[in-house]
């Protein structure tokens, strides 16, 4: 198959291995070392995209990271990513890449029909229009919007790629390897430091490759190679290709991300397709070059108008021509290069330059091999609709004001060059404050903020004698502050063309006749005519003109546009460029992955799953489970057909009749020890802890300073100065930190310490009126009687061979036991509980279970003490000591928190006894009310009380004290549900507390 | 993400710490009568200076050890850090 905009000899692809690959459905075939766009240039194909709002045809317009307009849908192996864009994406076997933002084609696309209508898409036309009548965005604009938008669909498959993160250190991180990049890191390479040099695209050498220049008596290109060859095998060094770093945070950490699999048609076995790295660097060198900015002109969208720069690394890399009969036009020499290098090709360009009579060693190279030169001519506009076929020309005054007569000339392509902008994102993002530089009419890096420099063209250093001068320098003297050693590389000698001056000129005016639109930001088609009209509506700010005009804000980050929007505002506004100052530059510098993004936090690892020793056996048995945190816990053992509800009040039952267990492993476990643990806790819990004695446990309740109760669970004296706290699941690491920061900083004078043995005990909890003869036989050389261990006490045991810790502390309410054990032995405890449990008609029991056991008891949990609440509120009044200070007392003084008619938990049932009510629900004390319905209270929890067989709810409510015998309603706008209740106490069973002591 | 010196461990990234506020804030002592306003600045008010701010900050992940930064909230520059006794 022919190629016909292939040459045969240039380039630095691999013509021995041809690829073949799919556009939009047609098969084509390039060679190995090219990209998608290079190929499809190749083979004749232009026309790649819509545009965003008009949907004018669109081609190839960049040659890298800034290409507005190739952004494709892309299939590999199965899989489909949107926005990548063709111009970065390397050509392999079987790729299949489609237009986006085209229907039904690319060729034919029905939303061209608003180039037509283009004077309904001014600026803010999605503001304006849209807004009204605010019934019609959800279903008629917004539907309609995302079908004509976008820049391709995601997936919604699973993606079975592979993602990886990695931290890494270094003394020098090099962002780009170009001539600055490859000098400093040769140079800091070779006095010791650790460097890591990333380099974007495939190829190493950045403007080297495509540069006529000689370093020594080499090529940039062979220069390149050698330089890369050898720090390769440096082992002070990390050298990556396809890696963008796309963001620069605090304290010198960069992310990069690395693109490892992509180019390849299958990812490697066991290798990620795309790596992120957060790299910690001493030091930063930013290389990240320049781009080409175009000269605006009418129609300057057309398929076949290119940056002169991509034309010239299309040829000089890949081997392609972008057009057999260019139009070269420029305002600067270094688009000359890119007509030698068709002249050279065998190809005549025709040059038109802005500026009048320029001289330079490039011109008079140009000149002498004959190509035809137009000074002080523009491009008024192109013309052609799916490729350009001639265009519009003219003289240009000297004040660049007046034009001459419209001329004619046949093209096929517009190469064109504005002059270059340096890639400054990385140094804008680092909080370097950029200044303008009136010499090259673009901002550099200022003054560094963080630990970094910007060099080369980055910095508007464009000379490349002077950029490895100045590059050598800063990698040699950066290391040397790092690494202390004085190993100095000589710098070699340049041989380059000296350029002369640019012209400022970037935006050719128009004739009154002629209404072409000139585009700015070509990838949201934003035109001249919108900025205007944006500053005729009253918008300054360049932050607020960019908003309202979309101006930069697409996946491009205005990589093409910036510089010349803010010209233009700068203009209109008769303001100089830096008073107009430009938009804030934000990661990432390149569209990054969401999978880059997530790494393998994905699924089951996006948080640790905890699980207790005796997960396994739930398993076996099976429990159905809840996460309780980050720990899954049973909700339920399922027995043949039982929902959730069945297993649940059977469990229940169960232990109200005979015995139940229940796995109470993750529960928070703190161990306290020190001669003032006792002090320590006094003044941590609201309650007396001074008079303990050793072998008893209490209850306790923690609050925060501001009065608020923190949490609560029962503490153990072990022995004389050792204690074992126990804390609800979800509060055990924050209460883990609530008693250090006292013991540090608050009162370091206490000789105490403190240590999380959550993962160190297994717990079971035994809990019915069956549960001490089971204790018993569990424990037969152990005295569990009540007088051996009476409520609330404490002994250690021996569980056939394995020591246990034996509490009489309830949750149920019943009479109740905690038995831990060390974690690999909980597994053999359980075992043995629910094996000798068989003659007591055991039943393990979930956490359904056990908060109906709670609820109907009347015992406050999580659902109570939400962060809202105080001691007072949950009916726990009785343990806040008058005596002593603790942590938060001096807040329950404070006057809402001592008001008569404050909150109370109290219990509710429905008055019809059937209907269960939705937990969440507000009481109200008319139903029909008004809205808003003055709200008394809202229901905290729900069960199906078991002892009573009827549902009972806990809820917090206004006046709780007063409210026992009233009837309320409880409403769940939710559900559509209002249920007639009748407040009653919470402690609905056993409310003296008498099973707990029998 | 901020490069914090544990006065323990050394240099950590930020996401093995957990950030404690203001570390000029004295809690009253125990059993001392505080008025409402003496205890309701202790509880609730903070300043939000922009500059230099003395903070503390818990080693979380790590050793466990809580201690003073002396940081710039607005350019997050960290002047200092010193354990909790050490004065700033
Ligand atoms: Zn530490």
């Amino acid at each position: 198959m022919h190629q016909e905009f292939r040459l045969n000899t240039i380039g630095l692809i691999n013509r021995d291995k041809k690829i073949s690959f799919k556009f939009n459905g047609k098969k084509y075939f390039g060679y190995e070392g090219d990209t998608l766009a290079s190929a499809l240039i190749a083979n004749g194909v232009h026309l790649v995209a819509r545009s965003f709002k008009y949907h004018r045809p669109r081609g190839f317009f960049g040659v890298g990271v800034d290409e507005p307009y190739a952004i494709v849908q892309l299939y590999r192996d199965g899989e489909t990513d949107p926005n990548c864009r063709a111009t970065e994406q390397e050509l392999f076997e079987g790729l299949e890449a489609k237009s986006v933002n085209c229907w039904p084609s690319v060729n034919f696309d029905i939303g061209a029909i608003n180039n037509f209508l283009n004077k309904f898409f001014p600026a803010g036309f999605y503001y304006k229009t849209f807004m009204w009548p605010k019934s019609f965005w959800y279903r008629i604009y917004e539907p309609f919007i995302r079908k004509a938008a976008g820049f391709g669909v995601a997936s919604v498959a699973h993606d079975k790629e592979r993602y990886e993160h990695k931290y890494e250190y270094c003394d020098l991180l090099i962002t780009g390897s170009g001539p600055s990049g490859l000098a400093s890191a040769y140079a800091a390479a070779k006095n010791g430091a650790k460097i890591i040099l990333a380099e974007e695209k495939p190829r190493f050498g950045g403007s080297l490759l495509t540069s006529e220049a000689n370093i020594g008596n080499e090529s940039g290109k062979e220069w390149t190679q050698k330089i890369i060859t050898e720090l390769k095998e440096m082992p002070n060094v990390i050298v990556k290709n396809r890696a963008q770093v796309f963001g620069y945070y605090d304290h010198n950490m960069l992310v990069m991300s690395e693109r490892i699999n992509d180019h390849l048609a299958k990812s490697k076995k066991y290798s990620p397709k795309q790596r992120l790295w957060y790299i910690r660097a001493k030091e930063v060198v930013i290389s990240s070059g320049s781009i080409e900015r175009p000269i605006v002109f009418g129609n300057n969208d057309t398929p076949g108008v290119v940056l002169a720069s991509a034309a010239k690394e299309y040829l000089k890399i890949y081997g392609v021509l972008v057009g057999k009969k260019p139009l070269i036009f420029t305002n600067n020499d270094s688009a000359y290069e890119t007509a030698v290098e068709f002249k050279k090709n065998g190809i005549s360009p025709v040059v038109l330059d802005t500026r009048n009579n320029p001289d330079s060693e490039i011109i008079s190279e140009a000149k002498s091999m004959g190509i035809d030169i137009k000074f002080s001519h523009v491009v008024i506009a192109a013309k052609g609709y799916k490729k350009v076929k001639y265009a519009e020309i003219s003289k240009i005054s000297e004040d660049k004001k007046s034009l001459g007569k419209i001329e004619n000339i046949s093209c096929d392509c517009i190469c064109v060059s504005g002059f270059w902008t340096p890639t400054i994102h990385l140094a804008s993002q680092s909080g370097n404050k950029t200044k303008f530089n009136e010499n090259i009419d673009a901002f550099v890096p200022g003054k560094s903020k963080q630990q970094e420099t910007t060099l080369g063209s980055a910095n508007g250093i464009f000379s490349l004698e002077e950029t490895l001068k100045t590059s050598f320098e800063a990698g040699y003297e950066k290391s040397k502050k790092i690494t202390k050693k004085d190993n100095k590389i000589s710098i070699p000698q340049v041989s380059e063309k000296k350029h002369s001056k640019h012209d400022k000129f970037w935006c050719v005016p128009l004739p009154k006749e002629k209404k072409y639109k000139r585009f700015l930001d070509f990838q949201n088609d934003v035109a001249v005519s919108d900025v205007e009209l944006a500053l005729r509506e009253g918008y300054r700010s360049i932050e607020h003109v960019k908003r309202y005009t979309t101006l930069g804000m697409a996946t491009d980050q205005g990589k093409t546009s910036n510089l010349n929007g803010l010209q233009l505002v700068s203009n209109i506004e008769d303001k100089i460029v830096p008073a107009v100052g430009h938009t804030t530059f934000r990661p990432p510098y390149t569209p990054v992955t969401i999978g880059t993004i997530v790494g393998r936090e994905i699924g089951k690892h996006s948080k640790p799953t905890r699980k207790s020793p005796i997960h396994s056996w739930h398993e076996k048995n099976n429990a159905v489970f809840v996460d309780a945190g980050v720990w899954l816990r049973p909700r339920y053992y399922k027995r043949g057909e039982e929902n959730l509800f069945e297993a649940s009040k059977r469990e229940a039952e169960n232990v109200r009749k005979n015995v139940g267990v229940c796995d109470v492993t993750t529960l928070g476990k703190i161990d306290i020890k020190g001669p003032d643990a006792a002090e320590f806790l006094n003044r941590v819990y609201t309650n007396a802890w001074l008079k303990l004695p050793i072998g008893k446990a209490r209850y306790g309740v923690m609050l925060r300073e501001d009065g608020i109760v923190m949490d609560d669970g029962t503490t153990t004296r072990i022995s004389e100065n050792h204690y074992h706290m126990t804390t609800t699941t979800a509060q055990a690491a924050n209460v883990l930190s609530h008693l250090e920061y006292y013991l540090q900083i608050v009162w370091p004078e206490l000789n105490v310490n403190v240590v999380s043995t959550t993962e160190q005990w297994a717990g079971a909890a035994i809990a019915g009126p069956k549960s001490r003869s089971l204790l018993q036989k569990l424990f037969p050389g152990t005295d569990v009687s009540n007088e051996g261990l009476p409520f609330m006490g404490y002994i250690e045991g021996n569980l056939f061979g394995v020591h246990a810790r034996i509490f009489r502390i309830s949750f149920s309410g019943e009479l109740a036991y905690e038995v831990n054990v060390e974690s690999d032995n909980g597994n053999f405890m359980w075992e043995k509980i629910i094996e000798i449990g068989t003659e007591f008609s055991i039943q393990p029991y979930g956490t359904e279970a056990l908060s109906t056991l709670r609820i109907e008891m009347g015992h406050v949990a999580g659902s109570e003490l939400d962060g809202r609440t105080i001691p007072y509120d949950n009916g726990l009044q009785g343990l806040v000591s008058k005596k002593k200070d603790f942590i938060g007392k001096r807040s329950l003084n404070r006057k809402a928190f001592i008001e008569e008619n404050r909150q109370k938990v109290v219990g509710v049932v429905p008055l019809d006894k059937k209907t269960s009510i939705p937990e969440g629900s507000h009481l109200v004390r008319d139903s029909k009310a008004k809205l808003p319905n003055p709200k008394l209270g809202h229901i905290s929890a729900s069960c199906w009380s078991v002892e009573y067989n009827n549902p009972f709810s806990l809820a917090i409510l206004k006046d709780g004290k007063n409210m026992i015998g009233q009837k309320l309603f409880a409403m769940c706008p939710l559900k559509n549900k209002t249920i007639a209740v009748e407040i009653v106490s919470s402690h609905y069973v056993d409310p003296k507390g008498e099973r707990v002591r029998s | 993400m901020l490069h914090i010196k544990c006065p323990y461990c050394g240099m950590r990234s930020q996401n093995e710490f957990a950030y404690g506020g203001d570390a000029n804030v004295k809690r009253p002592e125990l059993n001392k009568e505080v008025t409402d306003k003496e205890w309701d600045t202790f509880v609730y008010f903070r300043k939000s200076p922009r500059g230099k701010h003395l903070e503390l900050w818990h080693h979380i992940s790590g050793c466990r050890q809580w201690f003073k930064v002396q940081r710039d909230t607005l350019t997050h520059e960290i002047y200092k850090t010193a354990e909790i006794k050490e004065d700033i």
